[in-house]
């Protein structure tokens, strides 16, 4: 009997100056095999299906249960998660490339280092007042709580971005990962008294209005985060903010 | 004086609790970490993290998760710093609220908590089932707001390699790897905290991440770093299994009512649900009437592989039993539980609301790590260490939602432990040993990219994960593991006949591995060596040739230390000042 294989088409990248070239692979295929078990496998056997020695794949990847955020890479031209895209749930060839918004390191390898900044800029954070022990926080009720939680799911996969049509040198838009993460901080009962702050770093070039609501970010969210949602709210926060300053000069 | 800089290796929850507290204490930070720190393996950590805060009238204290700890860890922790850290936990829980975890609530809008393992309270704080992610994510945005005021500085993408140690034997700073550009350079600092988290890849396939290998701890070992308890290596009862690791599935599981089953006939051809409660062999809750799926989980692992392969009640014959939430309701269920409810989805198709999990037991944790004192500073002065690099706070079994709460203990007493340290610390002589560390480093990485033999690193550590996994987990006999020892010498040979399919100098990750590989193999010696010399069994460390415990010999903590011949084995006595050791049995009825 024949054993069944599993064929791959994989963008390859020496470095960024380096040109892309396209390698085929085939393996054998095994139940419950994903795409990054499939990496693993290329990386102890890197040989091409026509039989030309290569090297292992450079990629990110480290929790492989869909928490971490590393393994982001486009696969059958959509950006998500290798380690939850299932073999048996996708059309062969598959085709695995890099994330293409991002500057490339190697291979399928890309540096996201930018929604990090991001979230500098935003101040993404409860400025509290000291780690000593200050008593018990805030009380937050269980509706409040269903609300956050699934803000503060956002694994920093940057899918969203990627998705994004907005999201490009021209725009400079800072993508909806952040901006529900201002709307997290903005709801939370002590991190709000940086709301003003987080809001009018949101206000200018490359700040909300640069979203066009095409929607792609939900779309894609490994995390079903709630991100045009969140991009409503803000957006009018964003506005009154504005407006505020504007009356208030 | 200028501030102290201090070199913090790791962004879990242990290296970012150090941090914090260093910051906040006017010292300057170098933090290092493979990935950005927001990716780091603390993020898998799902059901809770414990404190006795009392919240459910339970009369709860903390004493009584002092004695949990201890009884559940079989006595082999030092009671003096797991006694401070259960009473740290409450306020520890009130400081991550104010950080803005978004815990789960009761109505009135208090912390809910919930039951785990190896004890009867409701002592865990959880925020849904992914616990370790919100708690990380929330360090990881003061440790942001610090670097933004310009107090710490990130190096993300950097493997440590080794610590630097100067003529008198005291650490100096680190040499790391910058693992893009692949450039070596050593970095100076007046301390140096490892917070490096598990060794999981050292076992194949394991709960762990990727990053997990126990790299940097096998490195400072056979620097002259002692390393305690190897040996006591947790297989977490209920994960499932998978083509490129053991996924998780979360004591909360059973925490919020899941219970654990195989069908009383073997191969019952039954649906699942057509299968009678009578004819259901509901085994942790026969044989442990009192803490049912609730025991610790070293005897749930036991039990199950005793069904499995001493019954032969493992579903369809497969080395699987159920996990079956289907008799909560929905909403509750996605209340408490859904982030992990999505993993098991995700993974396995079945959605666990509706059909029973397949659940099997996995290498999951390591108790034994470097060895620290009550401080979290190593043998090697001004090398500390916190999280689950050490083996301070677990003994020989870890409760769950105990190694959230030790790491950020650790963390906050190694951070401001290293800074007073270092206020104190003279200048070196010469240049601290960073120019001959250097050397040595690049002499290593000269070899291995110049190696023209004909195995591949990759190879090499799928057989030491076998090794590892088949004979150093659940059931250990000694004939077996000094077979595994003579297989890691085998490997150790044949590793120095590695060929890099990869020798560019750029993004290299088959370079990176196979330097983690050699320190994968020299601690697997530790972890089997140990093992054998335990002639005991104690918590997670299970000899049936040996099968009672024997506090006489062995209430005692393994250290070991590195020599060119392999490791050295000594015993220190336990301290057990507070809790006299009494036998651990959860069987009772009552």
């Amino acid at each position: 009997m024949a054993t069944k294989t599993v064929q791959f088409e994989i963008k390859r990248q020496a470095s960024p100056d380096a040109p892309a070239v396209w390698e085929n692979f085939e393996l054998a295929w095994r139940a419950g095999m994903n795409v990054t078990s499939a990496l693993m496998e290329i990386a102890g056997n890197p040989v091409t299906s026509h039989g030309c020695q290569t090297t292992p794949v450079t990629y990110d990847s480290n929790c492989l249960e869909e928490i971490c955020g590393s393994c982001a890479m486009r696969i059958n031209g959509r950006a998500r998660m290798a380690c939850s895209a299932l073999v048996d749930n996708l059309d062969q060839p598959i085709r695995v490339e890099p994330l293409s918004k991002f500057p490339l390191v190697r291979d399928l390898q890309v540096d996201r280092s930018v929604l990090f900044e991001n979230l500098k800029a935003v101040k993404a954070w409860v400025p509290i007042d000291g780690t000593y022990d200050l008593g018990p926080g805030p009380r937050v009720f269980p509706q409040e709580q269903e609300v956050n939680y699934p803000l503060s799911n956002c694994i920093s996969c940057t899918c969203c971005m990627e998705a994004c049509p907005q999201f490009n040198e021209a725009t400079g838009f800072v993508g909806a990962a952040t901006i529900a993460q201002v709307k997290l901080f903005n709801n939370h009962p002590t991190g709000k008294v940086l709301k003003e702050e987080r809001l009018r770093a949101l206000a200018g070039d490359g700040g909300i209005q640069e979203c066009g609501f095409a929607q792609n970010c939900v779309e894609v969210c490994p995390k079903r985060i709630p991100l045009t949602n969140a991009i409503s709210g803000v957006s009018r926060d964003v506005l009154l903010q504005k407006a505020k300053d504007l009356l208030g000069r | 004086m200028a501030a102290p800089r201090i070199i913090v290796v790791g962004g879990g929850l242990a290296g970012l609790a150090a941090v914090i507290k260093i910051a906040e204490a006017g010292g300057s930070v170098d933090l290092f970490s493979i990935v950005p720190v927001k990716r780091s393996h603390s993020v898998c950590a799902q059901g809770g993290i414990n404190a006795a805060k009392n919240l459910k009238g339970e009369g709860d204290t903390t004493w009584k998760h002092f004695d949990d700890t201890i009884y559940g860890g079989d006595f082999l922790a030092n009671q003096t710093p797991v006694k401070a850290m259960c009473e740290a936990a409450p306020a520890i829980i009130d400081l991550l609220d104010r950080m803005g975890v978004p815990f789960n609530r009761t109505p009135e809008g208090l912390l809910d908590f919930r039951r785990f393992g190896g004890t009867l309270y409701n002592r865990t704080a959880f925020a849904g089932a992914t616990t370790g992610q919100q708690l990380l994510y929330a360090l990881d945005e003061q440790v942001r707001r610090f670097e933004s005021e310009g107090k710490v500085k990130k190096y993300e993408g950097w493997e440590f390699l080794s610590a630097v140690i100067d003529s008198k034997g005291v650490a100096r700073g680190i040499t790391a790897l910058d693992l893009r550009t692949m450039e070596l350079r050593s970095f100076a600092s007046e301390a140096v905290i490892l917070a490096t988290g598990g060794i999981g890849a050292i076992f194949g396939k394991s709960t762990n991440s990727v990053v997990c290998t126990g790299s940097a701890q096998s490195a400072v070992f056979q620097q002259g770093a002692s390393y305690a308890n190897g040996e006591l290596i947790q297989v977490h009862p209920t994960t499932i299994p998978g083509e490129d690791k053991l996924r998780l599935m979360s004591e909360s599981a059973r925490g919020e009512g899941g219970r654990v089953w195989v069908p009383r006939t073997p191969g019952d051809q039954r649906p699942i649900k057509q299968i009678p409660e009578a004819e259901r062999f509901y085994f942790l809750e026969e044989w442990y009437p009192k803490y049912g799926n609730l025991v610790p989980r070293d005897i749930a692992t036991r039990a199950i592989h005793k069904v499995v392969y001493e019954e032969g009640l493992g579903i369809d014959g497969q080395p699987m039993v159920y996990l079956d939430l289907t008799h909560i309701d929905r909403a509750t269920l996605n209340r408490k539980l859904e982030g992990i409810l999505d993993i098991y989805q995700k993974f396995v198709g079945d959605d666990p609301r509706d059909i029973p999990m397949k659940i099997f037991p996995g290498m999951h944790y390591t108790m034994g790590g470097l060895w620290v004192d009550f401080g979290q500073m190593t043998n090697i002065p001004g090398l500390f260490a916190a999280g689950e690099c050490e083996y301070q706070y677990h003994g020989a079994n870890r409760l769950g939602a105990n190694s959230l709460l030790s790491c950020i203990f650790g963390g906050f007493l190694a951070g401001p432990n290293a800074l007073e340290y270092a206020r104190n610390l003279p200048a070196p002589e010469g240049d601290g040993g960073h120019a001959a560390e250097i050397a040595r480093q690049a002499a290593i990485n000269q070899q291995l990219l110049t190696s023209e033999g004909t195995e591949n690193p990759f190879k090499l550590w799928r057989e030491l994960g076998q090794t590892m996994t088949e004979n150093a987990t659940v059931i250990r006999y000694n004939k077996n593991l000094r077979q595994a020892d003579e297989k890691i010498v085998e490997l150790l040979e044949r590793y120095k006949n590695v060929n890099l399919s990869d020798k560019s100098q750029w993004a290299n990750t088959s370079f990176a591995f196979a330097r983690q590989l050699k320190n994968m193999l020299e601690l697997a010696r530790v972890i089997v060596q140990g093992a054998i010399l335990r002639d005991e069994s104690r918590g997670a460390h299970y000899k049936p040739d040996f099968p009672a415990r024997n506090d006489e010999q062995f209430l005692k903590t393994t250290k070991a230390s590195f020599t060119d011949s392999g490791p050295r084995f000594e015993y220190e006595e336990v301290d057990t000042q507070f809790i006299p050791p009494r036998p651990r049995s959860y069987d009772a009825t009552h």
